[in-house]
C-alpha cells in the first residue's frame, strides 16, 4: 500500500507493506546513506533517526506508526540545526559532524549515523551537557571500535562551540 | 571515491601548452613554455577491463600520474576505519614529493589493484608500504630521467616541490610538472628496488599528522560502504542457516526444507546449493520474514558442551604439542628460585562481532560476476568464490568496499560466497545481508585457551626460570558457506603458517629469561567452535597469564612491578615503552597489593607489556572494583607504543584508543557462551561489548623511531591493556583473576573464596 511519510522536510510516497520497519523504506526506497542496518532489535543505535527531534531505532518502528512524524535522517540535520537554530540557510555539516572531524574521532565510522543523531538530539535539549549526562544519554549507541573517548571529546566540542556562537 | 573503474577523463589540461605565464596549480609559479604531445590517456582506459592481478613489478600497477597534475595510487591493502589508505598515500606522496591534496586512491578491485594479500595483521605499512615507497621511487627516478631530458640539464641538478620540478638553484625559472611530463600516459617501466629512496631526515610528510582522507565523506553520511549499493533488478538474500553453530565439522546440514512455509511471502525463493540454504525476494523486508519462516530441519551432531568446561576438555584432548622456545633448563633453574608463582589461566571464545552485519553484492549480468564485498584480501576471496562456482577466477570480479571494521575473519566470505551463488541461480543481482544472529552465531570466533604458567625469581629480583604451555585449537581455512554449498567438511589449518600457536615474543621475550621454555598444544578443532584470526591473536590472553604471573614474582621479592620489570628486560625498546607508559600514567612506585582498603569501592593500578608481532606495547590500567556487586569500571588507561617508523602518529593514536578500549571490553566483557546444542550468545545482549557509559580516559603515547622499519600498530597494544586491568585488579582487591572475561559473577566468586582464607 502507499504510504506518504516526511523524511527531511519532504512528504515521500512510499509502496511498502505497513509493518515493514521504517530503516528499509529509508535506505532502500529512498535510498539514504545515514541510517544502516546493525541488528534489527534496537540494541545498537546504528538505524537511529529523529522523529520530531527525538531519537527513534527505525528499525524496529514499522512505517505504519510514523505517519505524522517529522523524520530526520544524518542527511537532515544541518538543515535541522539551522530550523532550531534559526539560522538564515543551513551549515554545511551540523556542529557535531564538524567535531568528529575536528576529533579525527572515527574509525570505521559505521556507528556515526546513530552518534551523530544522538549526540545531536542531547545538544538540542541540554546546552552544555555534564561527562555524566553524555554517558547516560549515549550510552544505548555502541561503537564496536572503541571510539567512545574522541565522541566524548567531540560532543563537548560541538557543545561549546554552540555555546560560543551564541 | 565511488566507483572503482577509473576514468580516463582527466586529461582536459593536460594537452594543453602552458605559456611562459602560464600559472600551476600547485607551485603557483612561473613555468617554462613546453608544447606537450597530446596525453591519450589510454593506459588508464585500460585499467579494469581485464581480470588481475597487474604486473606486480610494473610502476604503473602502483600509480598513475594524471594532467592535471595528482596522482592515483593504487594499493593492495584496504581501508577498514584503521586509517591505512592514509598512511600508505603519505608514504607514496613522499617519495613523489607530492603534497597530500594531490594524492587519492581508490578501493581495491580484483581488476585493478595489485595483490599484496589479505589486509591483516597490521601489515599495511609493515608490509605493505615496502613495495609501494619502491614503485614511487622509481617512478619519480623516471619524472626526474624526462624531466632533465626536456630541459637539457642533468637529473642530479633538479628538485621536486608538490610535482613540480625545476632546476635547482634557478629560482623556479625552469619548471615543469609530472602532469605535463606524463599526463595520463603509463610510466612503462618496472621498479627492482634500487631506485634509491628518500632517508628519513629527508621526510618531509612521513612522520606528519595529516588528517585521515575517509572522515569527512563518512560524517556526512556521503561515504559508499558495501551497504550501500544496489543494483537494477537487484533481489534482496538473506541466509538461513540454524541459530547458533554447533561444532566444527557438523556444519549446516538440512535434513530436511519445507518451501511451501514461505509461499505466504511475495516473491520469496529458496536458494539450495549442496547444503546451503538461503532465501531471496523483490523487497528486503520480504527477504527478512522470508529466512526467519522458513521450516528448515537441521542435523544435529555431537553435544558441543559448554563454554565452562571446554579448557578442561581441550587440556585432556590428544593434542600436537610443539616447542616454540625452549632455551637453558627451566626446570632445574625452578628449582633453584627464592621463589615461584604460578597458575592455571581460562580465557574464552570471544567473537569478532563487527558492528555492521557482513553484506556482499554479487552481480551476474555483465562479463564477470562482479561481486562488491568487505573482505580483507579481494584476490582470496575471488579464489574462494571461484571454487564454490567452479568458474574461472577470471570470470570474477571482486571490489572491496567498507562495511564496518571486521576485526579478522568475520563472515565477510560466507556473504560474499552466499551473494555469489544467489546472484548466480537467479540470474540477477543479489544483495546479502547477514542478520545479526548469524553473524555471531557462524563467526570464526577466536578461540578459547588454556594456559599453565610458572615462573621463578632469585632473591635479587631476576627471572631465573620460566615455563608455559597453552592450549587451543587450530584455524578454519573453509568458510560456513563453502563447506555448505560444497557439501565438504570444514578444513582446519592445524599447523603451519597461519594457525595458531602460543606466541613467543608474548609470553616472556620481553625478559633476559636465560631458562625458558614455552610450549603449544594444539587440540583438533573436531567439534569445538570453528576458529579465525581475530584482532591481536590469542595475545590478551597470553598477555593475561605471563604478566600477571610476572607480577606475582614482583610482589613475591617486595618490588614495585615497574622497577622489577625495568630490572629484567632486555631491550631497550621495552624499556622505552615501559617509561613511557608510566610516564604518562605519573606512576607512584608501591608494591602490588599492598594496601588495605576499606568501603565497597576499592582502587587498584597495574601496569604490563605485551605485543602481537615485532612492535612492543605497555600499558598502565587505573580500575574500581566494586567488592559488592562485583563490577569493574576502567577509569584511566595509559599506553605506548613503538612500532617502529611511524608514518603519521596521529593515526596510531587513534589506534590505540581503540585498540585499548576494546581489550577493557574483551577482558571484562565479552564471551562466546554455548550449550550442547550450540552458540547461545546471538545478539548484544547475550554477547555483551563495553558500552558507552562504560569507557574509561585513554591517553596514547606513540614511541617514534625515525630509523627503524615501520612494524603493525594495529593490535600491539590490547594484550598490555588487558593484562594491566588484571594486575589493577590484584592491586584494588589482593585476589587474583585467573579467567576472563572478569565478569561480576566471576569477581564475586574470586571475592568470596579470598574471605574464606
Ligand atoms: S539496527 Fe536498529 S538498533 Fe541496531
Ligand atoms: S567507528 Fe567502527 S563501530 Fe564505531
Amino acid at each position: 500500500m502507499t504510504i506518504t511519510i516526511k523524511v527531511n522536510g519532504a512528504a515521500r510516497s512510499v509502496d511498502a507493506d505497513p509493518d515493514t520497519p521504517l530503516l528499509y523504506v529509508l535506505i532502500n526506497d529512498l535510498e539514504l546513506k545515514g541510517p544502516r542496518f546493525g541488528c534489527g532489535l534496537a540494541q545498537c543505535g546504528s538505524c537511529s533517526v529523529l522523529a520530531d527531534g527525538v531519537e527513534i531505532r527505525s528499525c524496529q518502528t514499522p512505517i505504519s506508526d510514523v505517519k505524522q512524524r517529522a523524520i530526520t535522517t544524518l542527511e537532515g540535520l544541518p538543515a535541522l540545526y539551522a530550523e532550531q537554530r534559526k539560522l538564515p540557510k543551513a551549515p554545511d555539516l551540523h556542529p557535531l559532524q564538524q567535531a568528529f572531524i575536528d576529533e579525527q574521532a572515527l574509525h570505521c565510522g559505521y556507528c556515526y549515523n546513530g552518534q551523530a543523531i544522538k549526540g545531536a538530539e542531547l545538544l538540542s535539549k541540554t546546552a552544555m551537557p555534564t561527562e555524566a549526562q553524555i554517558r547516560d544519554h549515549m550510552n544505548g549507541h555502541l561503537c564496536r571500535c572503541g571510539t567512545y573517548p574522541r565522541i566524548m571529546k567531540s560532543i563537548q566540542a560541538a557543545a561549546a562551540k554552540i555555546a560560543k556562537e551564541g | 571515491m565511488d566507483d572503482a573503474v577509473v576514468s580516463p577523463n582527466r586529461s582536459a589540461d593536460g594537452a594543453t601548452f602552458l605559456s611562459r605565464r602560464g600559472l600551476l596549480k600547485g607551485g603557483g609559479a612561473l613555468v617554462v613554455g613546453f608544447a606537450l604531445a597530446p596525453a591519450a590517456g589510454f593506459a588508464q582506459a585500460a585499467r579494469g577491463v581485464k581480470a588481475g592481478p597487474p604486473d606486480y613489478h610494473a610502476v604503473d600497477t602502483w600509480l598513475a600520474i594524471h594532467a592535471d597534475n595528482t596522482a592515483t595510487v593504487y594499493t593492495g591493502k584496504c581501508e577498514l576505519g584503521q586509517g591505512n589508505q592514509t598512511g600508505l598515500l603519505q608514504v607514496a606522496a613522499e617519495e613523489l614529493d607530492m603534497g597530500m591534496h594531490q594524492v587519492s586512491t581508490i578501493r581495491l578491485d580484483t581488476n585493478i589493484t595489485p595483490d599484496q594479500q589479505a589486509t591483516s595483521s597490521s601489515s599495511s605499512i609493515h608490509r605493505g608500504a615496502p613495495a609501494l615507497r619502491a614503485a614511487a621511487a622509481r617512478a619519480r627516478m623516471e619524472l626526474l630521467a624526462r624531466a632533465a631530458a626536456r630541459l637539457g640539464v642533468q637529473p642530479g641538478s633538479l628538485e621536486v616541490r608538490d610535482g613540480v620540478v625545476s632546476v635547482r638553484g634557478e629560482n623556479g625559472f625552469r619548471k615543469v610538472t609530472y602532469g605535463q611530463l606524463l599526463g595520463e600516459k603509463p610510466f612503462n617501466v618496472k621498479y627492482d628496488g634500487t631506485a634509491p629512496v628518500k632517508a628519513p631526515n629527508e621526510y618531509r610528510l612521513v612522520g606528519q599528522r595529516p588528517a585521515r582522507v575517509d572522515i569527512p565523506e563518512k560524517v556526512a553520511g556521503k561515504y559508499t560502504l558495501v551497504q550501500h549499493h544496489r543494483a537494477p533488478g537487484m533481489l534482496h538474500g538473506r541466509v538461513v542457516l540454524p541459530r547458533g553453530q554447533r561444532g566444527f565439522g557438523v556444519g549446516a546440514k538440512p535434513v530436511s526444507v519445507d518451501e511451501t512455509s514461505i509461499a505466504h511471502i511475495k516473491g520469496a525463493q529458496v536458494i539450495r546449493k549442496g547444503d546451503f540454504v538461503g532465501v531471496v525476494a523483490e523487497r528486503e523486508w520480504d527477504a527478512v520474514k522470508a529466512a526467519q519462516a522458513l521450516k528448515v530441519v537441521w542435523r544435529q551432531g555431537e553435544p558441543l558442551g559448554d563454554h565452562n568446561s571446554v579448557h578442561a576438555r581441550m587440556r585432556k584432548d590428544k593434542t600436537t604439542d610443539t616447542l616454540i622456545a625452549n632455551v637453558g633448563d627451566s626446570a632445574g633453574m625452578m628449582q633453584k628460585a627464592a621463589f615461584v608463582r604460578g597458575s592455571s589461566y581460562q580465557c574464552p571464545y570471544q567473537s569478532h562481532a563487527p558492528f555492521a552485519p557482513n553484506c556482499a553484492l554479487a552481480d551476474p549480468t555483465g562479463e564477470q560476476l562482479v561481486i562488491k564485498s568487505p573482505t580483507q584480501d579481494v584476490y582470496s576471496s575471488r579464489k574462494q568464490v571461484s571454487e564454490v562456482l567452479g568458474i574461472p577466477e577470471e570470470k570474477i570480479r571482486v571490489q572491496f568496499f567498507e562495511g564496518s571494521g571486521t576485526f579478522g575473519r568475520s563472515c565477510y566470505e560466507d556473504a560474499t560466497q552466499a551473494a555469489a551463488i544467489m546472484a548466480t541461480q537467479t540470474g540477477k543481482p543479489v544483495r546479502v545481508q547477514f542478520m545479526r544472529w548469524d553473524e555471531l552465531g557462524w563467526d570464526n570466533y577466536g578461540p578459547a585457551h588454556a594456559a599453565e604458567v610458572r615462573a621463578g625469581v632469585n632473591a635479587d629480583g631476576d627471572i631465573i626460570a620460566y615455563e608455559y604451555d597453552g592450549w587451543q585449537h587450530g584455524w578454519t581455512v573453509t568458510s560456513t558457506v563453502s563447506d555448505s554449498a560444497r557439501t565438504k567438511a570444514g578444513v582446519e589449518r592445524a599447523s603451519g603458517s597461519g594457525s595458531i600457536t602460543v606466541n613467543p615474543i608474548s609470553t616472556g621475550s620481553m625478559y633476559k629469561i636465560a631458562d625458558r621454555r614455552v610450549t603449544s598444544h594444539a587440540a583438533p578443532m573436531v567439534n569445538y567452535l570453528r576458529g579465525a584470526a581475530l584482532r591481536s591473536p590469542l595475545d590478551l590472553s597470553f598477555a593475561f597469564a605471563s604478566e600477571q604471573t610476572v607480577d606475582e614474582l614482583a610482589v613475591a621479592v617486595k618490588m614495585d612491578p615497574v622497577a622489577f620489570r625495568r630490572r629484567n628486560i632486555g631491550d631497550v625498546r621495552w624499556l622505552d615503552v615501559l617509561d613511557a607508559a608510566v610516564k604518562a600514567a605519573n606512576w607512584a612506585p608501591k608494591v602490588m597489593g599492598s594496601e588495605t582498603q576499606s568501603g565497597d569501592v576499592v582502587r587498584g593500578r597495574g601496569v604490563a607489556l605485551g605485543t602481537h608481532h615485532v612492535s612492543y606495547g605497555a600499558a598502565v590500567a587505573e580500575i574500581e572494583v566494586n567488592r559488592k556487586t562485583g563490577v569493574i569500571v576502567t577509569k584511566k588507561l595509559y599506553g605506548a607504543m613503538d612500532c617502529g617508523l611511524t608514518v603519521n602518529p596521529a593515526l596510531v593514536e587513534n589506534q590505540m584508543v581503540g585498540q585499548m578500549i576494546q581489550s577493557v571490553s574483551r577482558v571484562l566483557k565479552e564471551e562466546v557462551t554455548f550449550d550442547d546444542n550450540g552458540v547461545t550468545s546471538l545478539d548484544w545482549s547475550t554477547y555483551q561489548v563495553l558500552r558507552f557509559a562504560e569507557h574509561p580516559e585513554v591517553t596514547p603515547v606513540v614511541v617514534q623511531r625515525m630509523n627503524e622499519p615501520s612494524t603493525g600498530a594495529g593490535e600491539e597494544v590490547m594484550g598490555a591493556t588487558a593484562a594491566a586491568i588484571a594486575n589493577a585488579f590484584f592491586d584494588a582487591t589482593g585476589v587474583r583473576m585467573r579467567q576472563f572475561p572478569m565478569t561480576p559473577e566471576r569477581v564475586l566468586k574470586a571475592l568470596e573464596g579470598q574471605q574464606r582464607t
